[in-house]
């Protein structure tokens, strides 16, 4: 394809944001650091105290944040660009709602927080694999899997309530807390089994998806008359972006909103058509690091889960965006 | 020309979506270097037989042959180098340009290791040439008008560089005037470009006049294939579209023109 140096500069941009926040976020909380100790005790350097800090409890859980965010704007805009819809985002379509549903079993019966993350893990899986086969019909097109989307995530929203009220009082908490969305407490155990899948299906859709999916968005069949093989395509496509949300669930629980929004955000700065993967990763990096990071600061001594700061963002955002649209006539 | 040749066609053909057959052993051929038209009655089967010629369709039973191998034995990419298609609805994506749709028929002729090249910039600009649109080269296609914009989508097959196309209702949703424009660009396509045109046309005027191959088919059979000029007749006419009507020359280019019987001439005076 063609060189776009508007997406380029807002990928870079994105991208420089991601790292100055992250190492804000190292720097702070109650033991500060300045930028210059945070990149010194980075490469190796600082005290053995600054070391642990750093390496082991405040990197791994920017790790996970970077992840989780890019992750999730990733298989937001695969999403969007199948569906043809901006609302394709998998919070709407039941894949993280059956991530949950997996980790609320878990709850329920008790087990360990390795045991969560792979039920969520297994729940998103099975749920992509029911909806697919439910929306296939000579292949999956996009308002049929909107529309068994929505349905399923709606049985799932009322399973994963019955399942909450099943759970004992103390766990049913902590449950909750996992649904919001959370990064307290992550450690590499999170951050690995995100940063292997993502370290494969990254490039797999990169690299060997983009120009293909770029086609599809002219309708299968002009896609199909370019030599497109349509139904293999979305199908990879779609199981990439349904192992990317399941894993980000499992390590961060169901951060909300950021793949719909993340998407948005990055067609708005690039101005670009067609799906910008590698842009939209990054705008989805920062966007969860700087949620964290106003999760953690915003209220003194008072820490918020980042699907709280994502939700209220992410929404605000939404209703700007349709409100501006709206007065420019474009909706 | 040499008559009998054929790149592409397809024998013993059955094809059904899910269950509903639409046609069973059904025979066609593209005659090279043709501008083949196929016309028929609503519902005859004539796009369904436009999409198993172009591997959209998986017939049942039968094979579609492109340069004498079954089409579904090769792969999309290598069907898509020789075959191109414009199917009857399209999607141009938000804030797309007119030179970055028509770039995006190139994709065939790309891979990971062959990017945008200096001859993909060559040919886009050529098929914008051709269908007249490289003024609008740096246009939204989503502010061009109806006619533009078919033009543009041709420009975008153009690109494929293949050596047949199909079109899929290509004057659907266009006024007279585009109408008439777009079947002109396509005539002067076949006669400077030497490709052979398969076009769907629901007007059998336009399909009488602008064909140089005529394919009429009913309820999935074809009912008679050749030259315009022996194919149409009244009685073809009555037979595949139930019209009684007169064929008479075409004033302007001599090909058959059907005018509908009057009302009235149902009880003829002798």
């Amino acid at each position: 394809m063609r060189f776009r140096p508007r997406a380029l500069a807002v990928g870079a941009g994105a991208a420089l944001l991601a790292a100055g926040l992250g190492l804000v976020a190292i720097g702070s909380g109650d033991y500060p650091m300045g930028p210059a100790d945070v990149l010194r005790t980075l490469t190796g350097g600082g005290t053995p105290a600054e070391q642990f800090i750093v390496s082991e409890l405040r990197l791994p859980r920017l790790v996970t944040a970077l992840l989780v965010g890019a992750a999730l704007a990733l298989a937001g805009t695969i999403f969007q660009s199948l569906v043809r819809n901006p609302l394709g985002s998998p919070d709407i379509l039941g894949f993280t709602q059956g991530a949950s549903t997996g980790a609320l079993v878990v709850v329920v019966l008790g087990g360990s927080s390795l045991a969560l993350a792979g039920a969520a893990v297994v729940g998103g899986i099975a749920t992509g694999l029911v909806i697919y086969a439910l929306a296939w019909r000579r292949g999956v097109h996009g308002y049929r899997l909107i529309l068994v989307g929505i349905g399923v995530a709606a049985i799932l929203t009322g399973v994963n309530g019955y399942l909450l009220t099943r759970a004992p009082l103390m766990d049913a908490a902590r449950a909750v807390l996992w649904l919001t969305g959370s990064l307290d407490g992550r450690g590499w155990a999170n951050a690995g089994p995100l940063l292997v899948v993502t370290a494969v299906l990254a490039p797999v859709v990169l690299v060997g998806c983009a120009a293909a999916l770029r086609m599809m968005e002219l309708g299968d069949d002009t896609a199909s008359a370019l030599g497109v093989p349509v139904v293999r395509l979305r199908l990879v496509l779609l199981a990439s972006a349904v192992l990317l949300v399941s894993f980000a669930a499992a390590a961060a629980g169901p951060v909300s909103f950021v793949a719909l929004v993340a998407p948005h955000v990055t067609r708005r700065l690039t101005r670009a058509p067609g799906p910008n993967l590698l842009p939209s990763m990054a705008v989805g990096a920062a966007l969860l690091v700087g949620a964290d990071l106003l999760a953690q600061r915003a209220f003194a001594g008072h820490q918020l889960p980042v699907g709280v700061v994502t939700g209220v963002i992410g929404g605000g955002y939404l209703v700007w965006l349709l409100a501006v649209e709206r007065r420019a006539g474009r909706l | 020309m040499h008559p009998g040749s054929t790149r592409l066609g397809g024998a013993a053909l059955t094809l059904a979506y899910d269950r509903r057959v639409i046609a069973e052993n059904l025979t066609v051929a593209i005659p090279d270097q043709s501008f083949t038209v196929i016309i028929g009655p609503n519902a005859c089967g004539k796009s369904t037989v436009l999409r198993a010629l172009s591997r959209m369709l998986r017939p049942n039973a039968g094979a579609v042959l492109l340069d004498g191998r079954d089409i579904h034995a090769q792969s999309a990419r290598t069907v898509a180098r020789t075959l191109g298609l414009l199917p009857q609805s399209s999607i141009a994506p938000d804030g797309i340009s007119v030179a970055e749709l028509v770039a995006r028929g190139r994709y065939p002729h790309q891979g990971l290791l062959r990017q945008w090249s200096r001859e993909d910039e060559r040919v886009v600009q050529e098929s914008m040439a051709a269908t007249g649109v490289d003024d609008l080269a740096d246009r939204l296609v989503d502010e061009l008008s109806g006619g533009q914009r078919q033009r543009v989508w041709l420009a975008m097959a153009l690109a494929q560089q293949t050596p047949l196309l199909l079109l899929d209702e290509p004057t659907t949703y266009l006024d007279i005037a585009h109408q008439i424009e777009i079947l002109d660009l396509c005539a002067r396509l076949h006669e400077e470009q030497g490709r052979t045109l398969v076009a769907v046309l629901h007007d059998l005027n336009h399909a009488a006049r602008y064909a140089t191959h005529l394919i009429a088919m009913r309820d999935g059979r074809v009912v008679a294939a050749g030259d315009p000029a022996t194919v149409v007749t009244a009685d073809l006419v009555n037979e595949v579209f139930g019209l009684p009507c007169r064929v008479i020359d075409d004033p302007e280019t001599g090909t058959p023109l059907v005018v509908p019987a009057a009302r009235r001439r149902a009880v003829e005076p002798a």
